[in-house]
């Protein structure tokens, strides 16, 4: 097991010398001024990283207050019958909810179940997947529509929210089917 | 008005102040990478690389992207975005993908309003791209589990559906857009 994770996290960790290693190479090669043109790349990233400063922290405080208005607890009890009569363990519900609009928020919550449930249960096998199976989507499109300053966004967020739920119930169903508790 | 009901006055006061920090350390570890991989797609473009890249997947990106320009540098930023997420290379998605919508916005006649591809885009990246979850499995390792790595057959069939979901649902709404005429 160890030596797959690791084997995984090197793949991940040669990736990106590799890639900043060739990038330049390539430049070079081509007779591209490598380092005047980095510098000019550069200027533009710090650019569209205040374009959508404000627009993240807008989103931001949104959820926060909407989570400590005590909104996800309601939501959550709102979806207790449903989640009764799916079989899907009750822990596990506020994981859906958080998981399109936050990603440390859903990361903590994984955590939390993981530490409550255990990893080997359902409920902790459900959240583990529903945590690597999905996007943050409000998070990317605040931050990829606000990088142009776009506001109407169109279909994005539909999609965004139907291909979340699409995800989940292929969640829900293939963890009852591979699940071995 | 949910917060008087609740009678969670507090809660939410200590929310807004720790969220607008957040928001500001958030952006701070995020403007580095966005530089440095801003600076190196810079580099990508004048070298003629992300068109090279984006001339060997233009099979698959013509048909999902029909209104960009096959050598425009919008595609291979595309690309890159994708490869980024698909590695799990997670602090260089980010950059990658606003990078791309920087170049999908040179495209917009409509500024303001998102572009065809731009929902393209945005659509398939939300639903989710990532092979293995490396950071999941390292969680459940360090809580103890037997077999941390179970989750990888239903992660992959829930994030296959989904971005299946995402791209059907998008082609779908393209086409009754046209029959419409709308723009919608």
């Amino acid at each position: 097991m160890t030596v797959f994770l690791q084997a995984m996290e090197s793949i991940g960790s040669w990736a990106i010398p590799a890639v900043v290693l060739f990038i330049p190479l390539w430049g070079l090669i081509k007779g591209i001024k490598v380092y005047e043109v980095f510098i000019e790349g550069a200027k533009k990233g710090l650019a569209a990283t205040l374009r959508i400063t404000p627009y993240l922290i807008a989103m931001l405080v949104s959820i926060r207050v909407f989570n400590a208005a005590g909104g996800l607890d309601i939501l959550t009890e709102a979806l207790a019958p449903i989640s009764k009569r799916l079989a899907i363990p009750q822990a596990v519900i506020p994981m859906f909810l958080i998981r399109p609009l936050s990603g440390s928020g859903a990361l903590a919550m994984l955590g939390d179940i993981l530490k409550t449930q255990g990893p080997d249960t359902l409920a902790g096998f459900m959240a583990s997947v529903v945590q690597g199976s999905t996007e943050t989507t409000l998070y990317v499109l605040t931050v990829y529509f606000g990088a142009v300053n776009v506001f109407r966004v169109r279909r994005s967020l539909t999609i965004g929210l139907w291909a979340d739920l699409v995800g989940f119930v292929a969640a829900v169903c293939a963890c009852s089917w591979f699940f071995k508790g | 008005m949910l917060a008087a009901t609740a009678n969670k006055g507090a809660e939410v006061t200590a929310a807004v102040l720790a969220a607008s920090q957040d928001g500001i350390t958030l952006v701070i570890g995020l403007a580095g990478l966005m530089a440095f991989w801003a600076g190196l797609m810079e580099i990508a473009e004048a070298s003629g690389l992300t068109k090279v890249l984006a001339g060997l997947l233009r099979p698959i990106t013509s048909r999902l992207f029909p209104d960009i320009p096959p050598d425009h540098e919008a595609m291979g930023a595309i690309i890159l975005s994708m490869a980024a997420n698909i590695l799990g290379i997670g602090n260089a998605a980010t950059p990658l993908g606003i990078r791309a919508m920087e170049k999908l916005e040179e495209l917009n006649n409509n500024p303001g309003t998102a572009t065809d591809s731009m929902c393209t885009f945005v659509a398939i990246t939300t639903s989710s791209l990532t092979i293995i979850p490396v950071t999941v499995i390292g969680m459940r390792l360090a809580a103890g589990s037997a077999a941390p790595a179970d989750i990888i057959p239903p992660t992959l069939i829930a994030t296959g559906a989904s971005t299946l979901a995402a791209v059907i649902i998008d082609l779908m709404w393209r086409k009754l857009g046209q029959h419409s005429g709308g723009q919608e």
